[in-house]
């Protein structure tokens, strides 16, 4: 049994124009130690993935439509608010995107540490401290002990991401959810924050759901890779298979997008077009209006996945001829 | 702009000390202590009953006996207008506190659970509708004419104001991604309230209740003087003022003297909260 077991998850939105789905009937694994990337652009189901495990949508407007999320064998989906917090932290913890902003301006960091440690366990003042110490160590920090005093202004962006990450993993998660955790910070930066993310999976051998649109940051961390695109996975497979033979001519794209310096290109080839939005998204296959080998039959129903290989899925109906 | 040495200072030391740097602010500030003070120590430095008659004193105006001359009964206004300003301080600092729990919990209460928002806030508008001192009338016309009953008409009148601004403040912070990391950091409803939204809803909080203090004082003496407050001859301002208002011609300094007592206090804390707001809430400054 896997730790993370997403089952045909479908999260619909009601709004002005009627109900949306923001994430259509995706299902995938993750095991305990392991980095699943998922990419995509934005609007593609992402997030609101990572938000639907986490119970973090306010209901409504969202709500679960189909499926089931599995954690450690629990049914997350039909979970009690007061269960469901003792998942979050100690079960599963999230990094967002946005650093600058994801820290309470008024408190020091050492704070916001001690008290998500005391959410979850009873513990002295002075262990609560030492325990935050240790992770501001593990994390990176120079000088932890002094910098504990720190309020969240007197650090650089960077340091704010590294903080997070010690809030997020003071109660030891089995599963770490990261939105984006690089995309505000310097390239320099970036790096080594994914650097930190690996030596902390093998520290703590907790497992990572890493969101992201960069091709490169899934290349240097992921083990496996789900590819999705207007609220569906399109593509999943081991890294190294993604990125030696995609099938799905939407990953295809999304490569071709990455400038190269091995492959010469005069240009680097976009894909033409944007996201369909949500309410206006095309019948059958979404990728058919943007894909440059579409066929008419396209568009008669949904591609299902396919199994290429072990591990290797893909949705689309002409894989074969390509 | 943040200066270098700013850094490395709690947030509450980097306020106190633009505080102190804030004239209009230390203006406010003084005159709010005169009135504080003279309110604190008034069982000393004005030793005289403000209720004893002396009929043979009567309109004597101020004096080397009597600093601030007498009313039409002799007694000494001097100790009037200081006992008023004892009773004009309880009253506000008592509608302050009454307002900084109801109106930080209700407020709380409908920016934070958005099922309770429709049901107080329109209850809160229900209340609003009506002029202050009309509603202060009708609550204290139901309760009778006492200093506790003026302090709770004050607090009815004055919490939604109170709720508003602070249901305001936590619908805005309830959606900061930092309340967001704490929930998924698996915090409750109840810490996130206190330790994540709250604590950053202060600052409007303390520049409105700072203003509040000063329409507190100023509904109570609009009620005494319409004799709809403590009784006569309870030592408020209002009071004194109506009473002097007869005698207005002939003995100007009784309705003057308390007068610009009030004046000085409710100046004092407008001042006061100008300058918290200028320092608390940089946004809300009028660009001069």
């Amino acid at each position: 049994m896997s730790l993370l077991e997403v089952r045909n998850l479908t999260t619909a939105f009601q709004t002005g124009r009627g109900e949306i789905t923001a994430v259509e009937d995706v299902s995938f694994d993750l095991n305990e130690g392991e980095i699943l990337g998922i990419v995509g652009e934005s609007g593609s189901g992402k997030s609101v993935t990572a938000l639907t495990i986490m119970g973090l949508l306010p209901r409504p407007p969202a709500r679960v439509a189909t499926g089931s999320v599995h954690f450690a064998g629990e049914n997350l989906t039909n979970l009690s608010d007061s269960r469901m917090q003792h998942i979050r932290g100690p079960g599963i913890a999230m990094v967002f995107q946005e650093p600058m902003t994801s820290l309470n301006p008024v408190f020091t960091i050492g704070d916001q540490i001690m008290e998500t440690i005391a959410a979850h366990e009873r513990l002295p003042q002075r262990a609560l401290f030492a325990r935050a110490v240790e992770m501001l160590e593990k994390v990176g920090i120079a000088s932890a002990a002094t910098r504990m005093a720190d309020y969240p202004h007197q650090l650089s962006g960077g340091q704010r991401q590294r903080v997070m990450l010690a809030i997020a993993l003071v109660c030891r998660p089995k599963l770490l959810i990261a939105d984006e955790p690089t995309t505000a910070l310097d390239v320099t930066i970036q790096a080594q924050i994914l650097d930190l993310l690996l030596d902390l999976r093998d520290e703590f051998g907790m497992a990572i759901m890493l969101i992201t649109h960069n091709m490169g940051v899934i290349a240097e961390t992921a083990d496996r890779v789900i590819v999705m695109y207007a609220g569906r996975i399109v593509e999943e497979a081991p890294v190294a298979t993604l990125f030696d033979s995609p099938r799905h001519p939407y990953t295809r794209g999304l490569l071709e997008c990455v400038p190269s310096l091995i492959t010469e290109r005069d240009r680097l080839i976009a894909i033409p077009g944007t996201l369909p939005e949500p309410i206006r998204r095309p019948p059958g296959c979404r990728f058919a209006p943007r894909c440059r080998f579409a066929q008419p039959d396209c568009a008669a129903g949904i591609p299902p996945l396919l199994r290429l290989a072990p591990g290797h899925t893909a949705a689309c109906i002409h894989i074969p001829e390509q | 702009m943040t200066a270098p040495e700013e850094i490395r200072q709690s947030p509450f030391n980097v306020t106190l000390r633009r505080l102190m740097h804030h004239r209009l602010f230390l203006l406010g500030l003084g005159l709010v202590s005169i009135v504080a003070i003279a309110a604190l120590l008034a069982p000393w430095i004005a030793p005289v009953d403000p209720n004893k008659l002396a009929m043979r004193f009567k309109f004597r105006p101020p004096d080397g006996d009597f600093i601030f001359g007498t009313d039409n009964f002799g007694r000494s206004l001097w100790s009037r207008v200081i006992w008023g300003a004892r009773l004009s301080m309880f009253i506000g600092s008592a509608v302050v506190l009454i307002n900084a729990v109801c109106g930080t919990a209700i407020g709380a209460a409908a920016g934070y659970f958005r099922r309770l928002d429709n049901i107080l806030m329109r209850f809160n508008d229900a209340l609003m509708a009506f002029p202050a001192v009309l509603l202060a009338i009708a609550v204290t016309a139901v309760l009778g004419p006492s200093v506790n009953d003026v302090i709770i008409a004050l607090g009815i009148v004055y919490t939604p104001r109170t709720a508003r601004i602070v249901r305001s403040s936590v619908i805005v912070l309830r959606e900061m991604e930092y309340v967001q990391a704490a929930v998924a950091a698996g915090a409750g409803h109840w810490r996130i309230l206190r330790r994540h939204i709250l604590p950053n809803a202060m600052a409007p909080l303390i520049v409105q209740l700072s203003f509040l203090f000063a329409y507190a004082v100023l509904t109570e003496a609009t009620l005494s003087f319409l004799g709809v407050g403590a009784v006569p001859p309870t030592p408020t301002w209002g009071n004194i003022m109506a009473e002097g208002r007869q005698y207005m011609i002939d003995a100007p300094w009784i309705i003057a003297i308390p007068g610009v007592a009030l004046m000085i206090t409710v100046l004092g804390l407008n001042l006061l909260g100008d300058g918290l707001r200028d320092v608390l809430d940089p946004r809300l400054r009028i660009q001069s």
